[in-house]
């Protein structure tokens, strides 16, 4: 309330950056992390220079796709929040049906002039259509709109988890979790749902889980039961991490990464890289700056004036936490291997683009925020 | 009021504060889990950093061991008897093969590989890891190098490897002392692993299998170097991070005599036998053959399975170095020894006399020990009993002292057990007595056996190198050295001599014995072979029985089929004020001793005492 006073009190004084819908903390951070990607991916890849263009080549196409959708009112989400979502499920059921399959899974629809990946639009959608959903009813929210919110939550998470794509299916799950759990659920229930899980888990193990996904938690584990098999990535992972010490090997200087024993160190396995040539410094850098985006994020949603944009806020933020802690966890070998780029830094435009967008409804949401009628 | 409006009331403020604490108590639980994964990060970069910077170092840095040049064989006087050779084969990793036969077929032309090869190739393969270089053809020229360089793009996976090969330029001449290196196999290398010195040849191929090469081993091999190389994922070497060059083996010089080697060999003209030649000053070993041989090398580079058994299968036993483990009956060269226990035991002194009628009986015993010559030889002392080798005077000899003084007198002499000598491949023979008879045959000992004994036959065996030995300590008058084959050996540049054992001398309750018996050797040597020397010289021939004749049977060389033959002996030395040389010769089916082994004998020191010193080479 007060921040929407001062703001409406300064309305003359409205800057360049709030007209240009950009928070530039959250966009200086974004801009940091791109920064010194850029240079561990030049390092990853053993000084491509042609990799380092195509990936500021991403970078300025993703600005390109935060700077618009930052323009696109958070109340025309809204509206759009149960067409999207739907057309979302329609996509994955076609994925299911007619998808190619690539690396064993079937995760991508042909659009015939491009590959499309269904379940990284869901990465958004789904968010929007929770918030929307249980921003409609008063919060907390009742008993039964938290079923209802189940279902929405189910449908996509199974068909995406059925491609097999573990990594996004959690993503996917964890965002709606968020919007529940920040809508004021009660303890009690999110106690039930932790119970809930833990009894799951066997459940889980044994009859859902493929046979390479129980290796890879098994791996986890004992890494050096099959060195050079499963437990490899892993291993060389955290030797890579390991032997760069405090201040690290340097860069273009770690014999893990430059000599390639580090398998997919510019893409999901990065963190590593970083690790060993920057260091626990360079670790610690890295968090603070992941912090620091994920406090920016809180704020704004604390500060939006809807429930709807507040709890998509939310979700978005800390679904990008749940990427760092997912990647960092599996590179450091305390979670097990699941297919999850490390934001903003990974060599690859899909998750960034996804990632981008994200940040760009949070600037919406931020900068939006005196034109909403209360 | 309906449910329905109650729905759609929002209360702003309270949602808006209810987000706010789910917020920041998510924000809390962010922060923990962040701090979660930089405490795992604290652990693997500060708490186990040593640990992994080990770990990624082994990844990265691949030791390569260099192996060591082998130390050079020289003869004492710098003459190389053993040299490394530059050595190129052809190698194929089998996993990188895709068809053999086919490989093969395009090799023809540049390196041919027959049926038989292939064959032999293909049956290794069988047994042999898939990743492991395997030798497909040694021994290439330098012109099959040269082709197949140019040639090589066309064959991933077959490559030439050089490195040094041994080769013993004088082939067959030296094999029993030198012996020979040979592939490092299982049993070799279970043994390095013993004794701790398995690291070490790491890049080692071959190993000393026999003779010298087995027995200096240590001194000869040297110590392995190292490349530390940096090496990508797949193994490919980015670069070379530091070089430890090998320390090469030490070279040694043997007390060997390349002229006078030759010269024996040269004498034996591949007849079985075998000559033993030693300095008595020091125990070193002047010469030492044994007839028939073959050619070294043949061992190196492996040889063919048809090859060895052969050798193996060779009636004359060419395997066998019969200088150290030929077991002969010393027959009469020991003569001379059992007279100096006769001596000693105050059996007999210088003046005794015994009645040699051609035969002998051990009082009240029917049996009659004929002596050699048939009518005897009438009245003999010590000096006659030597210088003809009558029987009959040391078959009473014998009788008188007994076994248990005779088995324990030549045990000094080194007789039934092995010398110690610096190669591995020997024998201990025999020194028959009560007890050694009780043990091996469980029999009592009789009268009659110290009889045999008494005259070199029976169960006594001794080698050549025994008898050598102990005719040295004779002719040293008692003084006493493990015979040996190293004279010095290199250390960096300098020369260090081997050491030399000397052991307690054989201490006589009357020296002059000593003086007596040597003094009938010279007369034996004067009264034959050497009664035209140019210098002194002692000797005492020998001829063993292979076959026992019947106690009236008359031996006769040309009747009995060769390999009954009786073997021919003699032992020497010179000159007899200061012997410089000791020689034992043994000749197998030679016949009489005097006759057949004295020639080569006498020819021997004439080679070995008329040299002009200046003309040989300098160490």
């Amino acid at each position: 309330m007060n921040n929407q006073m001062h703001s409406n009190s300064h309305h003359q004084k409205k800057n360049i950056w709030q007209r240009l819908h950009i928070d530039l903390p959250l966009l200086s951070g974004i801009l940091i992390l791109m920064a010194f990607g850029l240079f561990v991916i030049y390092s990853a890849s053993g000084e491509s220079v042609a990799m380092m263009e195509r990936q500021l080549t991403r970078i300025g196409l993703s600005l390109v796709i935060m700077f618009s959708v930052a323009q696109i009112n958070p109340e025309v989400l809204k509206r759009w929040a149960l067409p999207i979502y739907i057309a979302g499920i329609i996509l994955l059921l076609g994925v299911h049906f007619f998808g190619t399959i690539n690396k064993g899974a079937q995760r991508w629809l042909n659009l015939g002039f491009m590959e499309f990946q269904p379940s990284e639009l869901m990465k958004l959608a789904f968010p929007i259509m929770m918030a929307w959903y249980i921003s409609k009813f008063p919060l907390p929210p009742k008993k039964r709109y938290l079923a209802g919110g189940a279902v929405i939550l189910l449908i996509p998470t199974l068909l995406i988890a059925k491609q097999p794509d573990l990594g996004t299916s959690i993503l996917v799950a964890a965002s709606g979790v968020f919007v529940l759990f920040l809508s004021g659920m009660s303890w009690l229930i999110v106690g039930g749902i932790v119970i809930a899980g833990l009894i799951f888990l066997p459940i889980l193990w044994f009859f859902l889980m493929h046979d390479y996904q129980r290796t890879r938690v098994l791996t986890l584990f004992d890494p050096e039961k099959d060195p050079l098999g499963a437990g490899y990535h892993i291993i060389q992972s955290k030797i890579a991490i390991g032997s760069g010490g405090v201040w690290g090997k340097g860069w273009l200087d770690g014999t893990q990464s430059q000599l390639e024993f580090l398998p997919e160190r510019h893409t999901d396995f990065i963190f590593a890289v970083i690790g060993e040539e920057f260091g626990l410094i360079g670790s610690l850098f890295l968090l603070t700056i992941y912090l620091y985006i994920i406090g920016r994020g809180l704020i704004i949603a604390s500060r939006a004036q809807t429930s709807f944009a507040r709890l998509l806020a939310g979700s978005i933020t800390l679904t990008f936490f749940v990427y760092i802690f997912v990647n960092i966890g599996m590179v450091s070998g305390i979670l097990p291997v699941v297919g999850v780029p490390l934001p903003l830094i990974s060599y690859g435009g899909t998750s960034m683009m996804t990632l981008m967008t994200g940040f760009g409804i949070l600037m919406s949401i931020q900068t939006h925020r005196r034109f909403i009628d209360r | 009021m309906p449910p329905k409006k109650r729905i759609t009331m929002h209360d702003h403020a309270a949602e808006a504060s209810l987000f706010k604490r789910r917020a920041f108590f998510t924000f809390i639980c962010v922060f923990i889990l962040l701090s979660v994964l930089f405490s795992n990060l604290y652990q693997l970069q500060v708490v186990s950093y040593k640990d992994y910077e080990t770990r990624s170092n082994d990844n990265r840095i691949r030791v390569v061991p260099t192996a060591p040049s082998r130390g050079l064989i020289f003869d004492r006087h710098g003459q190389l008897l053993a040299e490394n050779q530059p050595y190129h084969s052809l190698e194929m990793i089998p996993e990188r093969i895709k068809n053999l036969d086919e490989t093969f077929d395009e090799l023809n032309g540049i390196i041919e590989i027959d049926a038989d090869e292939r064959e032999q190739i293909k049956e290794t393969l069988k047994f042999h890891r898939r990743f492991k270089p395997l030798t497909i053809k040694g021994k290439l020229t330098e012109e099959q190098v040269a082709t197949f360089s140019v040639n090589q793009h066309r064959f991933p996976g077959i490559y030439v490897e050089a490195g040094l090969k041994r080769y013993y330029p004088y082939a067959e001449l030296m094999t029993h002392v030198l012996g020979y290196v040979g592939k490092i196999n299982t049993r070799d290398k279970a043994q390095l692993e013993q004794s701790n010195n398995w690291k070490t040849y790491a890049a080692t191929k071959d190993i000393g299998k026999q003779g010298v090469e087995k027995f200096y081993e240590g001194l000869l091999h040297g110590l392995p170097g190292h490349l530390e190389e940096e090496v990508n994922n797949r193994g490919r070497v980015i670069r070379t991070l530091k070089v430890t060059p090998p320390t090469p083996g030490k070279d040694i010089y043997l007390t060997l005599d390349l002229k006078l080697q030759q010269k024996a060999m040269e004498l034996l003209a591949g007849r079985r036998g075998s000559v033993v030649a030693m300095d008595p000053r020091d125990g070193g070993i002047l010469a030492m053959v044994s007839s028939p041989s073959y050619d070294a090398n043949l061992f190196v580079h492996g040889i063919s399975s048809k090859g060895y058994s052969d050798l193996l299968n060779d009636k004359s036993r060419p395997l066998i170095n019969r200088a150290t483990q030929g077991q002969y009956s010393p027959a009469s060269t020991i003569k001379p020894l059992v007279a100096l226990l006769g001596l000693e035991e105050r059996v007999i002194n210088d003046k005794t006399r015994v009645w040699d009628p051609g035969f002998w009986q051990i009082p009240g015993v029917e049996r009659k020990w004929r002596d050699w010559k048939r009518w005897g030889h009438g009245w003999v002392d010590v000096y006659h009993a030597i210088v003809d080798s009558c029987d009959i005077f040391f078959y009473d000899l014998v009788y008188k002292v007994g076994i248990d003084k005779m088995a324990n007198f030549m045990g000094q002499f080194g007789f039934g057990e092995r010398t110690n000598v610096d190669i591995y491949e020997e024998v201990a023979g025999i020194m028959p007595s009560r007890d050694w008879k009780r043990l091996r045959y469980n029999q009592a000992w009789y009268i009659g056996d110290s009889i045999s004994v008494g005259i070199g036959q029976g169960y006594w065996t001794s080698t050549p190198l025994q008898l050598a030995n102990s005719t040295a300590i004779l002719a040293n008058k008692g003084r006493r050295f493990t015979p040996h084959l190293l004279k010095t050996f290199k250390d960096d540049t300098v020369k260090i001599d081997a050491p030399i054992d000397e052991h307690q001398p054989i201490i006589l309750k009357n020296p002059k014995n000593w003086d007596i018996i040597n003094e009938a050797m010279r007369q034996t040597a004067d009264k034959s072979r050497f009664t035209d020397a140019t210098y002194t010289a002692a000797m005492k021939t020998g001829t063993a029985q292979v076959f026992s004749v019947g106690q009236d049977e008359k031996y006769n060389a040309d009747t009995v089929a060769e390999h009954l033959r009786d073997n021919a002996l003699i032992v020497a030395y010179a000159p007899y004020e200061n012997p410089r040389i000791v020689l034992a010769v043994v000749l197998e089916n030679a016949g009489w001793g005097g006759a057949n082994a004295g020639p080569l004998a006498r020819a021997l020191l004439d080679e070995y005492m008329l040299r002009d010193e200046w003309m040989l080479p300098n160490e």
